[in-house]
Parts: structure tokens; C-alpha cells; sequence
């Protein structure tokens, strides 16, 4: 009998090069529908048995309106997540040059000790007898902290970068106070190119917020500084490197500036992972600066966070640290939780800080060593100078072509006259499979593109970032406008109408409502 | 015969008799973008020159509108807070933001005419 | 080193390529004498197996609450977390993503987000709910300058059954911005009069409940009074599985409800990472913290879903803005809400069932032991009973005996009289065999 199995193996030319699907589903790319248009209320994933009888004491404020929240089975439940989870972009699927953002590997190693249970199974309020590891875990990553940067203290405590610095500037703002100058030193000095959580840290504080310039080299120049000194500026707020990827050169002396006028020195430390090892801010003259965990020790980002954000402390402000803190007695370790009777700050959070992460930066810390820490600031440096030196002939670097730290700030005078914008250029990368840079970020320099590669990247991986963007910015050259105004044209969606989003919001779902009588009569 | 004077935030005034109509510039709405959310004042309100009177809001951008003379606001354009597009639209008409009853006229003189915003508009692009 | 791609090779053939001739030359903007030449005299770099055994014998010198009759609560809460939870969170796509700021290839975070607002909402019985904050008590303190901001008062009022810990974070907060807070007496017993503290110059009053002791509480005429005078509810929880089986804060009259979403889909973690979920009337939504995702239209006409209302925030408005939170708990918020949409309505109203009725269980057992004595008319999962002694010496004592037996309120409340205290906590991992060592151990050691 013949096999009458066979089948073409070859592709056949199509005259039809695309079409819509009945499901709008493109193969692998599938969309997915909200929770609540598939989810029912009498469904649930989770097998529970009901309690036996029992008299209630929930008093008269039992629920008894119904809540609404749809459920899935569990094999529902994966496939609605697995396929939203395909909507992403993430660095372990490709180069995340996020300038500022530092999306660097997140090793595994650090998810599974997070997840010990003698980590993630500890509560916060139970007998310090019984968490003695925890608590070292805690002290020994507050003293990498605490040598890394040559800085006397560390609060664990502040959860991610912009608590941070509400932790420093409030230590700042405790000292001030203890000095008796509270009702004079009223005004913090931030420069334009600052995050934007600088200003919004100060205001918080009750500070009033005056604008530094940056200089034409993008630096902050001490005579700016100094002209803008007196004895009612409490502190300067100071990205280091700063926000266009550059040391500030004039750091020391700007330090000092502050310190003869009687003013304390905060260093944002986002880009400290451009440093670390190679120079400890305690030598710049640094009275507080936050790490944040998720960038420099890359805990990962986790589409917007958990993050931490520590804060060291130079010995001027190591009285002012808020409780909780750990002190050590003898081979015990004990959680001062009480701020009475001390200078320390009351609580700015429940509980002791984000553990969770502090395992994850521990793990990473331990994993590189000073040698690896050392090397991966010199990694990161190094990448972000490449792409520097190998794009500089194609696009214009507003301060000049001179080395960056660990990333490095293009501007859009380049882009002049094509009639593509940075917006267009960056979601054209989107098409290339690329997540774009940070851009309009810092606000001082037009049209930024923020480049921050990280030494997570292979100089293979490198390579072909750059011949594709050397790619684009020819095409872009060249006045080919539609490769950029329409783009992507390959993302699971296209560009995303923000002004009917914030015009009329629409943030949450509500049911469909049935048409009425009225409303189909006028149809 | 109205005039009408502006300020370097880009503010217009038209002035109609002891009244000036308030509102931002065609210039500053295209710099702003889409316009998609304003806060305004209640009538009544007695603002200084320079102070802030009305907030405007696109998506990527936050801006203050100021009280270019000083007065009392004695009305205000609800229109645009249910369709904050009229600012873009039709900034000079029916995207005007308030009125001011104007306490002192002098203050008027301290604002550019129509050929020096012009100007200082071409000096700020 | 396993996580760097360079090879010596590729560092000096880039290095080469540019026309540098050592690494440090790329550092010169760094004062010459300040640069470190060697690498800081630390341990250096560790495998993987040396990594693992150095903190597994740090994990090893805790006790998790999986390990032993566990009654911990007081603002966290061990529950199950499903397997499916985890699973889920560890996808590349999720964990290694950053902040939605790219609508087109972040549609996975947004979707989500904008689920998490909705079941937020649902929950608390409230119109919007934001994207998460970094937990309660941070969540809390924000409502509070929140209504600050709507009222443009600066008076706030905490009850005396709000968790010791979100009190002093919004004192904290409030003597540096220089606001008023009044803080009512510890409120064992939820007896305090809190309406004649109510008046014109209130901003805000902020009740938790069940409260810090365990009770519910009716917010009803509180929030008359406040509405009367001009001042905003806040109504605050820790445990959010309460939320299923108690009248809902939106029902009673909050204008603003925030607390802890640890419960739901995360680990007990020592403290953090939490989710704090925070929720309000459409009307107030322009002063909320935080961020905010919305639905709209791409460019061919298909829903997609985006960050909205972002001139609030501190990237936009600087000094200016609602707040200066950036980062949030995005992958807590998608461990939350992938739990609850496990659960659904069906599965949350049950398992609020399976905690109360372990609770009040618990409870009867405790009232039989002699010298105890359960303080609450009603509650929900967790309870204060006064012991006669030292709660804390309780507590260590059946730690001692392998016993995890609640929270001394003297650790959180010292100074107060209140040393008799101890907040014990039942949920749905508590088995009857766990309930019965408890008891035994409690009697051994009275």
C-alpha cells in the first residue's frame, strides 16, 4: 500500500502577505482579554473545605453585599498570566539600555535565597530569639554598605530610592534642628538636571526648593554653588555621577562649599553602580546618599518595583537615623525599636525594611566580591563609552565627546531637520527589538536619549545594539520619516492614544451596561 | 476696542473695559501638547500679579497659569474643564480661562504688546 | 566572574578600539588621589555553592513560621500562598521588567495593573484604587497628606486602635511637614470617643479596622461627623482577607481606603516587601499618590492600557507633586492579584470563613485557660487576651517551647500600661493540632 501521508515540506510564495486573523491573534502573539470578562464569580483555583459550623463573632458588620471579583481555575489562571507576561519586554529577552534605571542581569542565586524559609517565613514581630540569623543577614550587608561608601551608619529601613532620600533629607532636617537652626536654614539647593524626586523629596519636607544651573560641560560648577550659598541653604541635593552620566568633577569643593556655610551634602546615589569600588562617596564629603538596592545590587525591577533604597550616613547625621536599628551585644544582636529617650527619627515605615531585597543584594554582594563589584563598575563604564565612541560620528553628544561613567547622554540637535523626534527614533528601536532609552530625561538637554548598555552586556550583544542603531540613525538621516512616525509597527500594540487616556480616565473595569430603551430608540 | 497684552509665561490678557479676559497663548498651548485637564479658580478669588491662578495640565507636562495684573476673578470658563481640547483648539477664543475685574491699569503697561511677545516668542524657539 | 560577559580580550580590544590605554583613564573625572587603586579589603568573589552555604546557615538560625505553631500577626499575616503564585511571578517577563513607561511592549504590567486597581476597588468599596504603594503604613501616612491637600487643613486625627507602627510613621512624617496630628489613647477595648475630637479645623480621621486589638469597627457615624465638618474618613486595614467578611470601609462612608495587601499571594518576609493598596472616590482622584494605569486606544483602534494622570507625579511636577514615590511594589501588587483572582469571590469568602472560624476556635480554647482572658466582643482573625504577667516573658517562653504564640503589645506599645497584652492571630494554616499545643504550652508556662 502506498503512504499516502506526504505533504509539501517546502514554503510556497504566498500572494497574500498578511491578513487579519478571526481572532486577532498574530501566531505566538496572542491577545488576552481582562479578568473580568473571563473570570466568573463562582469559580475559584484554590481548593479550600468549608469550616464546620461555628458561631460567628464578626458582630453586625458582617459582609453582606457582594463583592464582584471574578476567579479562575488554575490552568485558567497560568494561561491568562503566561500570556500577559508575553506582552513584555525584559532584560533577561534583550538589552534594556534604560538610562538611570541600570536594568542589569538578576541572578537566580538571589531569588533562591530570598525564597530560604528562614528568610521569607519570618515574621517581622517575632521574638528577636528567634531571628537572630535574619538580623545578622541585615548587619552584615549594612557593613558592605557602610565600607563601600566610607560612611559612619546606615538606615535599612526606607524602601526604595525616593524613601530614601526622604530618610536622608530628614536626618538633614533633625540635625538642623538639634543645631537650633530649623527656622533658618529653609532652602535646599537642587540642580536642574535632577531627578525629579529630589525636588519632590524637599518640598515633602517642607524645604524650599532652589534651582542650581547646570554649566555647559554639564556639570555643577562650585561658583554656582557658592552663589547661592547663605545661612538659610540647609543642604544640596546632588545626583553623583550625575543624570547626564558624568562625575562631577567639582564635587570635593562643592562639598566643601556647603560645609563652611554650615549646609550638609545630599548625594542622590542612583548611578553609584558606576563607582562602586573604584571611589567611596565618604571621601567626596558626602554627609548621606541612598542606595538603591535594584539598581546598583540589582534586585530585580520587577515591572516598577519592590524596591530599597538604605541610606548611609556620614557621623554628623549618624544620631539622626530612624528606629528601627540593630544594635550588637555581644554575640546577641537586638532591634532598637524605640526612638524615646534618643535623637533617632520615629518610624518611616512598619517593621524593619525591605528583607526581601536585602538577601538579594547580600547574595549579589557575596557573589561578586570587591574584586567583581570593582570590575563590574569598570564593565559598565566601559560599555557605555563604547557606545559613546562608536555613535559620536552619527549623533551629538551635547557635552561634548568626553568620556561618560556608565552611561551616556545623546541629545536630538542630530535629529534636526529630518522631522523625526526622539520619541519617533526611540520607538523605532521598539520595531528593531530593542526597549528604547530613557528619553526627554534630564530635562536640561533637548530631545535626550539616556544610554545605559550595563555590564551585563557581551560585546557581541553590543556590537549589534550599535550597528543597529547606527542603522536607524542613517535611515533617520536620510529622511526616511515613515520607518519612525508610524512606529512600532511590530509590538503587540501600536503607539497608544495618552490623551484620551487622561482626558476622560477609565481606570478600572465596570460591567457593560445594558442598553436602554431610550438609548436604542435614538440608534 | 479690546487690547490685549502678555506676559513671558505666556500668558494673554485682553482687556474689555475694567475686565480682562485671561488665557494661555497659541504658542504655549503647542509647547504644552494636548491639553487634557485644567484647574481653575472660584469667581471671587482676589489674585496678585504674578500669582497662581488656574493650573493647566497635558500628559507629559504641568504647567501654572498666573494672574498677569492683579484682581478679582470674576468668572471663570467652565467649558474647558469638560473639554480641556478648546485650549488647544482655540486658545485666543474659546479656550480663555478667566476673567479679572483689574484692580490697576498701570500694571497693564508693565506687559508686552502683540509685536514684542511676537518677538520674544521667536527668541524663545 | 559568572555575571560578566567581558572577557579580558573584548576589554582590551574596546579599550583599544577607542584609542584608551587602561580602564582608569574612562575615570578622570574622578579626583586622582580619591580613585581606589586595589579593590577594598572585602572577601572576593564566591561560586555559587560557597554564596549558598553562607546564607543558608544565616536562614538556618531562624525560625520559620512554617516550622512550629505559629500565632504571629499585628499588622502580617502568614497565610498559603498556591504554588501557581510564585510560578508565575518568576517569569522572566514579570521579574526583569521595568516600570511600564513603554505602553507598546509593557502591556503585560498594564493589564495587570489595571486588574490589581479594579480588585482593589471591588474590595474596599471604593471607585479607583491606585497602582500600589511600598505598604500600609507608607500608604498611610500618604492618605493623610492626601487629605491634607483636599481639605487644605493640617489636622489629623488617629483612632487608638490604629496599628502602633502606621501612627508613628505618619507622626514622623507630620513633624517634619509641620502638620497636626492628634493621636487618641491606645484603644484596647474600642471605646474611645473619637466624634467629639471631630471639627472644623479636622482634616482627616483615621480609624482601622478590624483595629490593631482585633475589633471591627462601625465607621458609619464617623463618617457623618467628618462629612458634616468637612473632614475626610480614611479608613485603614492590615489584614485585607478582612475585607471579604466585614462590611466593606466604601459601605461605611470612607472617603479614602488604605492598608497592607501582604496577606494576598507574598511572604511574611521579615517586614518588606509588601503591597499597600490604596483606594479612593473618583472625585479625590486627581490627589492621589502614587501611579495610575488607564485604558485606551492604539493607533489601529485596539484597547490597550497605559500610565494616566502622571502630571500628579514627582517626574513631572517636581516640587510640586502629590508625592515623591517613584518606584512602587509592582511584582507584589501581580503576586496579589494573580492569589486573588485564584481565589475569586468564592474562594476569598471562604477562606475568610476558614480564618474566623479558626479564630473564634482558638478563642474558646484560650478562654478556658485559667488567668486568660479574651478582651474582644468581635473580631475577625486575631484578638488580644491579657495574661496575668509580663506578655513579653509569655512569649518567650513558649518560643522557648517551640510555640509561636503572638505579639506582646508592650513591644509596640511600651510605657502604656498595656504589658499584660499579647495580639494573637489564627488563620487558615492553624490546625487544630496546632491550636491544641498552644494551649498546652500556654498553661505550662503561666
Amino acid at each position: 500500500m502506498l503512504n499516502n501521508q506526504g505533504r509539501p515540506t517546502t514554503p510556497k510564495d504566498s500572494a497574500v502577505a498578511s491578513h487579519e486573523t478571526f481572532t486577532r491573534n498574530r501566531g505566538l502573539q496572542m491577545e488576552e482579554a481582562l479578568l473580568f470578562e473571563i473570570g466568573r464569580t463562582d469559580v475559584t483555583g484554590v481548593d479550600l473545605d468549608e469550616p464546620a459550623s461555628f458561631v460567628s463573632r464578626l458582630g453586625h458588620l458582617a459582609r453582606e453585599e457582594e463583592i464582584g471579583l471574578p476567579g479562575l481555575s488554575e490552568p485558567e489562571t497560568m494561561r491568562h498570566y503566561v500570556r500577559l507576561s508575553q506582552k513584555n519586554y525584559a532584560i533577561d529577552s534583550g538589552l534594556y539600555p534604560l538610562g538611570s534605571c541600570t536594568m542589569k542581569h538578576n541572578p537566580r542565586l538571589n531569588e533562591s535565597m530570598a525564597r530560604l524559609p528562614g528568610f521569607s517565613d519570618i515574621h517581622p514581630l517575632q521574638p528577636q530569639s528567634t531571628v537572630q540569623g535574619a538580623l545578622t543577614l541585615i548587619e552584615e550587608l549594612a557593613g558592605w554598605l557602610m565600607t563601600l561608601t566610607n560612611m559612619d551608619a546606615v538606615a535599612m529601613s526606607p524602601k526604595a530610592g525616593a524613601h530614601g532620600e526622604y530618610c536622608g533629607m530628614a536626618a538633614i532636617k533633625a540635625a538642623i534642628e538639634a543645631k537650633g537652626e530649623g527656622a533658618l536654614r529653609k532652602v535646599v539647593l537642587v540642580p536642574e538636571s535632577a531627578h525629579g524626586t529630589n525636588p519632590a523629596t524637599a518640598a515633602a519636607i517642607g524645604f524650599e526648593v532652589r534651582s542650581v544651573p547646570a554649566g555647559a560641560d554639564g556639570n555643577v560648577h562650585p561658583d554656582a554653588v557658592r552663589a547661592l550659598m547663605g545661612p538659610e541653604v540647609a543642604a544640596i541635593m546632588l545626583t553623583n555621577p550625575n543624570t547626564c552620566g558624568l562625575f562631577e568633577r567639582q564635587i570635593v569643593e562643592i562639598a566643601q562649599i556647603l560645609h563652611e556655610g554650615g549646609g550638609y551634602f545630599y548625594c542622590d546615589g542612583a548611578n553609584f553602580n558606576a563607582i562602586v569600588g573604584k571611589v567611596r562617596p565618604g571621601d567626596l564629603g558626602i554627609d548621606a546618599m541612598h542606595i538603591n538596592l535594584h539598581k546598583t545590587f540589582s534586585t530585580p525591577h520587577g515591572g516598577g518595583g519592590p524596591g530599597a533604597g538604605p541610606v548611609v550616613l556620614s557621623s554628623r547625621l549618624a544620631p539622626f537615623a530612624p528606629v528601627p536599628f540593630i544594635k550588637r551585644d555581644g554575640d546577641k544582636l537586638a532591634l532598637v525599636e524605640d526612638a524615646i529617650g534618643t535623637q533617632a527619627l520615629g518610624r518611616l515605615t512598619a517593621f524593619h525594611g525591605q528583607m526581601g531585597m536585602f538577601v538579594r543584594a547580600l547574595s549579589y554582594i557575596l557573589s561578586h566580591g570587591s574584586d567583581g563589584l570593582k570590575q563590574a563598575s569598570e564593565d559598565a563604564v566601559l560599555n557605555a563609552n563604547y557606545v559613546r565612541a562608536r555613535l559620536a560620528d552619527l549623533m551629538s553628544l551635547p557635552f561634548g565627546n568626553r568620556p561618560c561613567m556608565h552611561e551616556v547622554l545623546f541629545d536630538d540637535a542630530w535629529l534636526k531637520d529630518t522631522g523625526v523626534t526622539t520619541l519617533d527614533f526611540a520607538k523605532a528601536m521598539i520595531d528593531e527589538g530593542y526597549h528604547p532609552m530613557t528619553m526627554y530625561f534630564p530635562l536640561v538637554v533637548h530631545g535626550a536619549m539616556l544610554i545605559e548598555p550595563t555590564e551585563s552586556e557581551s560585546l557581541a550583544s553590543l556590537e549589534l545594539f550599535i550597528m543597529t542603531l547606527r542603522d536607524l540613525a542613517m535611515s533617520a538621516l536620510r529622511g526616511e520619516k515613515t520607518r519612525f512616525e508610524g512606529a512600532p509597527f511590530y509590538a503587540p500594540r501600536r503607539r497608544l492614544d495618552e490623551t484620551r487616556a487622561a482626558r476622560a480616565p477609565v481606570l478600572r473595569w465596570t460591567p457593560p451596561q445594558p442598553i436602554t430603551d431610550a438609548q436604542q430608540a435614538a440608534e | 476696542m479690546s487690547e490685549t497684552r502678555y506676559t513671558k509665561d505666556h500668558e494673554y490678557i485682553r482687556v474689555e473695559g475694567d475686565v480682562g479676559i485671561v488665557g494661555i497663548t497659541d504658542f504655549a498651548q503647542g509647547q504644552l501638547g494636548d491639553v487634557v485637564f485644567v484647574e481653575l479658580p472660584q469667581a471671587g478669588k482676589v489674585v496678585a500679579k504674578g500669582a497662581e491662578a488656574a493650573v493647566v495640565e497635558s500628559v507629559k507636562a504641568a504647567s501654572e497659569v498666573y494672574a498677569p495684573v492683579s484682581g478679582e476673578v470674576v468668572d471663570v470658563n467652565g467649558a474647558i474643564e469638560g473639554q480641556p481640547g478648546l485650549v488647544n483648539e482655540d486658545p485666543a477664543g474659546k479656550g480663555w480661562f478667566l476673567k479679572i475685574k483689574i484692580k490697576d491699569k498701570a500694571e497693564l503697561s508693565e506687559l508686552m504688546d502683540e509685536a514684542a511677545y511676537q518677538a520674544f516668542v521667536s527668541s524663545c524657539s | 566572574m559568572r555575571y560578566l560577559p567581558l572577557s579580558e580580550t573584548d576589554r582590551s580590544g574596546m579599550l583599544a578600539r577607542m584609542g584608551v590605554t587602561h580602564v582608569d583613564e574612562l575615570f578622570a573625572d574622578v579626583p586622582a588621589h580619591l580613585l581606589l587603586k586595589d579593590p577594598l579589603d572585602l572577601p572576593r568573589r564566591k561560586g555559587e555553592l560557597d554564596v549558598a552555604r553562607q546564607l543558608g546557615r544565616l536562614a538556618a538560625r531562624n525560625v520559620p513560621a512554617s516550622s512550629v505553631p505559629f500565632f504571629v500577626g499585628a499588622g502580617a499575616y502568614k497565610h498559603h500562598v498556591p504554588a501557581t503564585v510564585d510560578h508565575l511571578l518568576q517569569r522572566s517577563e514579570f521579574l526583569t521588567s521595568y516600570t511600564p513607561y513603554q505602553p507598546e511592549i509593557s502591556q503585560g504590567t498594564l493589564q495587570y495593573l489595571f486588574e490589581f486597581q479594579t480588585q482593589v476597588a471591588l474590595l474596599t468599596g471604593m471607585d479607583v484604587a491606585n497602582a500600589s504603594m511600598y505598604d500600609g503604613s507608607t500608604g498611610t501616612a500618604e492618605a493623610v497628606l492626601m487629605a491634607h491637600r483636599v481639605t487644605r487643613r493640617k489636622k489629623a486625627v488617629l483612632s487608638g486602635g490604629l496599628h502602633p507602627h502606621y501612627a508613628e510613621v505618619v507622626r514622623t512624617q507630620s513633624q517634619l511637614a509641620g502638620d497636626d496630628v492628634v493621636t487618641m489613647d491606645a484603644d484596647v477595648r474600642a471605646s474611645e470617643d473619637i466624634l467629639s475630637q471631630i471639627d472644623a479645623t479636622t482634616s482627616c480621621v483615621v480609624v482601622q479596622t478590624p483595629d490593631f486589638f482585633g475589633n471591627p469597627r462601625d465607621l458609619t457615624a464617623i463618617a457623618e461627623k467628618c462629612h458634616a465638618n468637612g473632614a475626610l474618613l480614611i479608613a485603614v486595614f492590615t489584614e485585607v482577607v478582612s475585607l471579604a467578611a466585614l462590611k466593606s470601609p466604601g459601605a461605611m462612608g470612607a472617603d479614602i481606603v488604605v492598608g497592607e495587601g501582604q496577606s494576598i499571594g507574598n511572604a511574611l518576609n521579615f517586614g518588606g516587601p509588601y503591597v499597600g493598596l490604596f483606594a479612593t472616590r473618583t472625585k479625590y482622584v486627581r490627589q492621589m499618590p502614587g501611579r495610575l494605569c488607564g485604558e485606551t486606544l492604539d493607533a489601529e483602534g485596539r484597547r490597550g492600557f497605559v500610565l494616566t494622570l502622571s502630571t500628579r507625579e514627582q517626574h513631572i511636577r517636581r516640587d510640586k507633586a502629590t508625592s515623591n514615590i517613584c518606584t512602587n511594589s509592582g511584582l507584589c501588587a501581580l503576586a496579589f492579584t494573580i492569589h486573588m483572582t485564584l481565589l475569586g469571590e468564592a474562594g476569598l469568602k471562604r477562606l475568610a470563613r476558614i480564618n474566623h472560624a479558626n479564630a473564634v476556635q482558638l478563642s474558646g480554647l484560650l478562654a478556658g485557660v485559667k488567668g486568660v482572658e479574651v478582651l474582644n466582643q468581635s473580631f475577625f482573625n486575631e484578638f488580644t487576651i491579657r495574661v496575668p504577667g509580663k506578655a513579653a516573658d509569655v512569649i518567650e517562653k513558649l518560643a522557648a517551647k517551640g510555640v509561636l504564640g503572638g505579639v506582646p503589645v508592650s513591644r509596640l506599645l511600651s510605657g502604656k500600661g498595656l504589658d499584660d497584652l499579647i495580639i494573637v492571630a489564627n488563620t487558615e494554616v492553624n490546625t487544630d493540632e496546632d491550636r491544641a499545643t498552644f494551649v498546652a504550652a500556654l498553661k505550662e508556662v503561666l
